[in-house]
């Protein structure tokens, strides 16, 4: 069975280079980086290295990187990192409705610690409005974080405007920048945000590694208290293969960046046209410009998510519905339904994320398979209107 | 090209043993579990439930092991409209309600078989101990388990032969021992889970509490005997099933028993021993395995409750009813389970208890 992989945004697979790159660090690189002696030293001068090649990519200094095991760690250190510090400050946090859950959760907790937040709702494209943040912005406010893009629909968010917004309120601003980093250029130099999260197993790199830029002179309360590392702002031996195969992936990036990701919108533009043209009754979710060039999302009417999902899957097509619950099974996503969109399209709903390795080849396959499977499944739904059927 | 089928895991020894079975006999197996209920809501998790969190963790183990694919279908909508809502209404309206029939016929049976459809499947096989017959014209019937002490056939009573043709019990035959031995065998890592139990939605707390929470406000009442003398106070009808002795906390020369329970005038109704005892019942919403009754007046074996024995009965068919005549009085035949009817161990059919016939 042909396989074909469209879940880009939940990971990507490890490059090829990453791969040889990290080879040495399974075997004879295997030392301490915190050591001192010969051992510890090679293998702390390739995390450094690794750094470097991440300061280069996003045009930072190496030392605004605290390297970390993932986004949803570096989320929880820019939050629970700037409230635990800035406290006294104030008590107040402006999110937005549309945040990965590492961001949603992490808001939740502390509101149970005492924090108040206000998550900031999103236009019909799933787009958060700068005014809306403004005006959500009180007294004791100290934190603003918005994700750059977010992973169901691909939206970007104008997170320029909403940076330099918080800039005149002198507030904290964070950026879950996890689905833009290779996606989107970022120069750290001219970006009006403090605080950035990446992760390296969304940009073909190894999963288990992540990242937090904090601009320089910004203090952060510690989440994981331990040893030295990271300058004491995150203690535990670092992940020495996956933060080498982080550099590699982001140094490949710097180079290739521009060309892959015209590939890739031109892949994903082909696909969605295909599939609005063979198939009636879509919606698409998001906005049609401002989105990530690799990401679709489209509400099947009539079709549940669920099912069509499983039926890619059993026909080798990795694509995403919803979001999972703690179970492992689907509802409808929290994201479409704080866009406002019914609660039946949300149900039908697939995103499909493209990436590194696709070809022509899969888009047709695809295609095909996704316009049989709607056709299988609307013929046997007793709410498919029958003109919508001639049509 | 392989047939295929849905198996439903709830994570268990019998429908893991059930999904590996069939494995064996040349089926494409698809295992499944059913995400009903927001479980993490009202509990940390508790075994012996059917589908926890770490049952599904147990099924999702069995399915790696048998090298198939395995997913959580979400049917928490389904669940909440067609099992927890009449639940709740049943208890509010004075009887007791066997959810598990209920989630037998329009889950595991009806949303299930939906789902194979839409996955290309042709049926649905679970761990149930019951036995399909199938006839050459395509009729299927159904008979208890030779095991007694596993039956389930009495969970089973709502399905027709339709939907009966469209289902498979591999382990239905078996006994225990057997279904465990084969477990081991093949090293599933379920072979030692103990036996499911009690109803899966009402986990860390009393009925009571469960269906505050949904809405239904306990009212203290009276007991009252058959003639309506007062008694004493009662904590809210929630609390009480027929048949139910201990907990009433009313001294009396003789014990007390729930003997019916009146939810409009809000009362729970005592007497002895013997005015738990009934003639018959009356039983709504029928249905039979066959399509059709045998006849308009015909004999069978009821079971009035899951563990009941059975007691010959004469049953006589009313619009819309069933008005059963036991051939000796039972005890504690309850408004709101199920009455299922035999003849020898083939399952008839059955219907609701309305009320039982003094």
């Amino acid at each position: 069975m042909r396989k074909v992989y469209l879940d880009h945004n939940a990971t990507t697979p490890v490059h090829p280079e990453v791969k040889q790159a990290v080879a040495p660090y399974l075997s004879e690189m295997f030392g301490n980086p915190s050591s001192i002696h010969w051992a510890g030293r090679d293998v702390r001068k390739a995390v450094e290295d690794a750094r470097q090649e991440i300061a280069s990519f996003f045009v930072c200094q190496p030392l605004e990187i605290v390297l970390t095991s993932s986004g949803t760690e570096s989320d929880n250190l820019a939050l629970k990192g700037v409230a635990f510090r800035k406290g006294n400050a104030g008590k107040h946090i402006v999110t937005s409705a549309v945040e990965h859950p590492a961001v949603m959760n992490t808001c939740r907790f502390l509101e149970a610690q005492g924090f108040r937040v206000t998550y900031v709702p999103v236009n019909r494209y799933g787009i958060v409005e700068p005014e809306s943040v403004r005006k959500a912005i009180e007294k004791d406010t100290i934190l603003v974080s918005i994700m750059y893009a977010n992973n169901e629909t691909g939206c970007i968010m104008p997170i320029e405007e909403i940076g330099c917004i918080a800039r005149e309120a002198e507030i904290l601003m964070h950026t879950d920048a996890v689905q833009a980093t290779g996606k989107i250029p970022i120069d750290w130099k001219s970006f009006p945000v403090d605080l950035l999260t990446f992760s390296g197993h969304k940009i073909n790199g190894l999963k288990g590694a992540g990242g937090l830029i904090v601009r320089k002179g910004i203090e952060l309360e510690a989440v994981l208290h331990g040893g030295h590392q990271e300058r004491g702002r995150r203690g535990g031996t670092e992940n020495v293969v996956g933060i080498v195969g982080m550099g590699k992936a982001f140094s490949l990036l710097r180079t290739g960046m521009e060309e892959e990701v015209r590939e890739t919108r031109r892949l994903r533009d082909r696909f969605e046209k295909a599939l609005f043209d063979r198939i009636p009754e879509l919606v698409l979710n998001g906005h049609p410009a401002e989105r990530l060039p690799n990401t679709v999302n489209i509400s099947f009417r009539f079709v549940e998510g669920e099912a069509l999902l499983l039926n890619l899957d059993m026909m080798g097509i990795a694509c995403s519905s919803g979001s999972a619950c703690t179970s492992g099974s689907l509802e409808a996503s929290p994201i479409l339904m704080a866009m406002g969109a019914d609660p039946t399209d949300a149900q039908g709903a697939l995103r499909f994320s493209l990436g590194m390795g696709n070809t022509d080849e899969d888009i047709d396959y695809s295609v095909d398979a996704v316009e049989a499977v709607v056709g299988k499944l609307r013929a046997m739904s007793p709410i498919y209107p029958r003109e919508a059927k001639v049509r | 090209m392989k047939r295929r089928i849905l198996a439903a895991m709830s994570g268990g020894v019998d429908s893991s043993v059930a999904a590996l079975l069939l494995q064996r006999e040349g089926f494409e197996v698809i295992g499944v579990s059913m995400d009903l209920y927001d479980f993490s809501a009202v509990t940390k998790n508790r075994e012996g439930t059917c589908c926890s969190l770490d049952d599904l963790y147990d099924a999702r183990r069995v399915c790696d092991k048998l090298g198939i694919p395995y997913y959580v279908l979400n049917l928490r909508d389904e669940f909440r409209r067609e099992v927890i809502d009449p639940f709740v209404k049943e208890y509010a309206s004075g009887r007791t309600p066997n959810p598990c029939v209920l989630c037998n016929e329009y889950l595991k049976f009806r949303a299930l078989l939906r789902k194979a459809d839409e996955l290309g499947a042709e049926g649905v096989a679970t761990g149930h101990y019951a036995v399909i017959g199938r006839e050459g014209s395509g009729r299927c019937r159904l008979f208890a388990a030779p095991d007694a002490m596993k039956d389930q056939s009495y969970f089973l009573f709502s399905l027709d032969s339709g939907r009966l043709a469209r289902i498979r019990f591999p382990v239905g035959e078996m006994t225990k021992q057997e279904v465990r031995r084969i477990a081991t065998e093949a090293d599933l890592p379920v072979y030692e889970k103990k036996e499911s139990q009690d109803i899966c939605f009402v986990t860390d707390e009393s009925y009571a509490a469960f269906l505050s929470r949904r809405g239904i406000q306990e009212q203290q009442g009276h007991f009252v005997d058959r003639e309506g003398k007062v008694l004493g106070a009662h904590k809210g009808i929630l609390n009480y099933t027929v048949g139910q002795r201990k907990g009433l906390g009313i001294a009396a020369k003789e014990p007390l028993y729930v003997v019916a329970i009146d939810a409009e005038r809000n009362e729970v109704i005592l007497g002895t021993e013997d005015a738990t005892l009934s003639k018959g019942a009356v039983v709504a919403r029928p249905s039979f395995v066959a399509g059709a009754p045998p006849g308009r007046e015909f004999r069978a074996t009821v079971k009035v409750r899951y563990r009941h024995p059975g007691v010959p009965a004469t049953v006589r068919c009313e619009k819309e009813r069933l008005a059963v005549l036991f051939d000796s009085p039972q005890r504690s035949v309850t408004p709101g389970q199920a009455l299922v009817l035999y003849d020898g161990n083939e399952v008839l059919g059955g219907g609701w208890i309305e009320c039982a016939s003094v």
